[in-house]
């Protein structure tokens, strides 16, 4: 990784020699076209040691994945069932299911049959297999999101970075076909178009969807899907740090006066 | 144990069968410690706390994770999100690792500077150093089993060292994978022994444990006890500092399991293995860079003003690697100087700190790409190692002037001048 990194920081700095203005134009629009250490470090509601997701955002980012990211990314390891998480009742996650179709048992001939998903089913993938997903994404694989979040450097940084960081190339960079620029994507050159406009999705709260809304409340989503566990960790974890320092406290006036004659 | 108590009569009666508290009587509240011994000394505990904890935490995770290549990763993902504190387990486990040689390290480093191996310790010393060799494979084959890119492509780089032995090598790693890759029949095998070797570890920790008992601790004076003004028992005194030390250490363990699980991981091994997608950098866990650097840092070795190659740059690396820990076994004998404590030699002191740095920049060079200043950078750092250990440790013990040893280990105590020390330390003497 550190070694493309090394790679993108001299093509950037050189892109900032030779293009500099056209640059400077770019940095409204997003994180500056730097390697992977400049992302910016966006605040985050579950971050820190009392960090929780705020549940609201995590529907709200759900509701992006599932009318735009779900077109090509599966959730393989998160299961309708855990949507409950995300605020939605049983009915509405019962319903969710069941617009998807899984292979069921073969009938009493034999045959193969379907079913509709049930909430104990995990999120149906987009394509048949990795065959199919490639042949409908111009030869690139769009990874499972299931794990995104640990699964790169930077974390939701650089998910976000991601998807608030298409613009147009900087003069002179040199595009291969096919591709899209992306100011935090190692190299720039990302096989996924831009996924995220404002108004992208509607949302059922009424927030306003602008680009930058939008890719907060997926990226909190995706954090959620990635550490279901956070919540719980943190809690137990703040339980677990005041019950040491107190009995370590304890202990150290222990050690103090059992070796109070040896002084 | 004369009581007449129910209680007092079972114990004799299993006592007198099997002198369990007899043992224990013996080697806890019997055992003569130093009465000197610093905090460096918690460390040997709490390295068996660890390693506890490690046993617990895997033997219950085993319960949950499939060696299969098709669902190892899966597996891990269902233990951390459908078992029952799963995540718990999983976190303790992975961090856990990295607390164990945190700890051991510390260890090590400790018994560096006191030079605990020096005689009559060289046996517990090796004990030691066997112990952390069986840790490392331990680690390494324990890291493969989640399988993701992280695992698999550290599992290939490291068994392909062995191929750079001289004609048997591809047969070995190929024997070694039970395959012509890293596929499912070394993921099983990895499983199996990375249950093993933990047992093995054990029974090497009560060896470690009886040769301590045998020839006691060493202090931070690093002079023998004379007598039984010099020693407390173990029991209360050392049992109730370990018990506070652990207290401080679960403290630091529980941060990074609650609030930063990943701080040492590599978000890589968050991906499932694919053999036919290379990570661009493909690094070891923390505790292995600086022997990483190492392994890396030799050229080939050329016979001197010819072309020919002697060595070729990764047998050469692999003999390395192997001899930088193969060289602590003649620590006892590369050090010349009879002083133990660093405390009193005054030259080798700063050696000490010296290689402590040099590991340390080994480390920082082997999570970095082999490239430019760093090859540099690690082929000095490699050879200063090897300078310590072979040139300047048998070189300083014989040309150092030490300082004047105390005489005993209250000594120091009795003129420690200050606060009323005399009246302080005489006690525990009527004492014993």
């Amino acid at each position: 990784m550190r070694r493309s990194l090394f790679a993108v920081a001299v093509a950037a700095a050189l892109s900032v020699a030779v293009a500099g203005p056209a640059l400077a134009e770019e940095q409204g629009q997003g994180s500056p076209a730097t390697h992977e250490t400049s992302l910016a470090s966006q605040k985050w509601s579950f971050s820190g040691l009392f960090g929780t997701f705020d549940q609201a955002q995590l529907k709200r980012g759900f509701e992006v994945y599932n009318n735009v990211c779900s077109a090509c990314h599966s959730l393989k390891l998160v299961a309708y069932r855990n949507l409950s998480a995300v605020g939605l009742s049983d009915d509405e996650i019962k319903a969710i299911a069941a617009a998807k179709e899984v292979p069921g048992e073969p009938d009493d001939e034999g045959n193969p049959t379907t079913r509709k998903a049930l909430p104990s089913d995990h999120f149906v993938p987009p394509f048949a297999n990795d065959n199919a997903a490639r042949a409908a994404n111009n030869g690139a694989l769009p990874p499972d999101l299931s794990l995104i979040i640990k699964a790169r450097a930077g974390g939701p940084d650089y998910v976000y970075g991601i998807l608030t960081g298409y613009g147009d190339p900087p003069a002179g960079f040199k595009m291969q076909e096919g591709l899209n620029y992306n100011a935090a994507f190692p190299g720039h050159q990302i096989a996924m178009p831009k996924p995220l406009n404002d108004d992208q999705v509607q949302y059922s709260d009424g927030t306003k969807a602008t680009l930058d809304q939008e890719a907060r409340d997926v990226v909190s989503f995706l954090n959620w899907a990635a550490e279901p566990e956070l919540e719980a960790r943190k809690r137990m974890g703040v339980k677990v740090m005041l019950f040491l320092i107190l009995l370590t406290a304890m202990l150290y006036a222990i050690k103090r006066k059992v070796w109070a004659d040896v002084h | 144990m004369n009581g007449t108590s129910a209680q007092d009569r079972i114990v004799k009666w299993i006592d007198q069968r099997l002198p369990v508290f007899t043992f224990m009587e013996h080697e806890l509240r019997e055992y003569p410690t130093p009465k000197n011994l610093s905090y460096w000394w918690n460390f040997g505990s709490l390295a068996g706390f660890v390693l506890v904890v490690m046993i617990v935490t895997g033997v219950v995770l085993a319960m949950q994770y499939t060696p299969h290549v098709d669902y190892a990763f899966s597996s891990v993902e269902r233990i951390m999100r459908d078992v029952n504190y799963g995540w718990l387990l999983r976190y303790i486990h992975m961090n856990g690792g990295t607390m164990f040689f945190a700890v051991v390290y510390i260890h090590i480093f400790r018994g560096l500077y006191y030079g605990s191996y020096k005689p009559p310790r060289e046996v517990l010393w090796w004990l030691g150093l066997i112990i952390f060799l069986l840790m490392m494979a331990t680690a390494f084959m324990g890291y493969v089993l989640p399988w993701g890119q992280m695992s698999f492509w550290g599992a290939t780089v490291i068994t392909n060292l062995f191929s750079a032995i001289p004609w048997v090598g591809d047969n070995i790693v190929t024997w070694l994978w039970g395959g012509f890759s890293v596929d499912n029949p070394t993921l099983n095998r990895f499983f199996s022994l990375h249950y093993l070797l933990p047992f093995v570890i054990v029974g090497v920790v009560v060896l470690h444990l009886v040769a301590l008992h045998a020839v006691r601790s060493n202090n931070p004076l690093g002079i023998e006890m004379k007598g039984p003004q010099d020693s407390i028992p173990f029991h209360p005194y050392y049992t109730v500092k370990d018990y506070f030390g652990l207290g401080v250490f679960m403290i630091v363990f529980a941060l990074f399991v609650f609030f930063a699980p990943n701080f040492f991981g590599e978000p890589d091994n968050y991906i499932q293995a694919n053999p036919l997608v290379t990570p661009p950098h493909i690094v070891p866990e923390w505790y292995f860079l600086p022997f990483y650097a190492i392994l890396r840092a030799t050229p080939d070795i050329v016979i001197p003003f010819t072309n020919v190659i002697l060595i070729e740059a990764k047998l050469a690396g692999v003999i390395a690697m192997f001899g930088s820990i193969v060289l602590l076994f003649f620590l006892p004998w590369l050090d010349t100087s009879p002083v133990r404590s660093a405390r009193f030699r005054p030259v080798y002191k700063y050696f000490f700190w010296l290689f402590l740095v040099d590991a340390v920049v080994l480390g920082w060079v082997g999570g970095n790409p082999p490239e430019g200043m760093f090859i540099v950078i690690g082929r000095i750092a490699t050879a200063y190692y090897f300078l310590h250990l072979l040139i300047l440790m048998p070189l300083i013990g014989r040309f150092e002037r030490p300082r004047p040893l105390p005489q005993s280990i209250s000594e120091p105590v009795l003129k420690g001048g200050g606060r009323a020390a005399a009246s302080a330390s005489a006690k525990p003497m009527e004492k014993a």
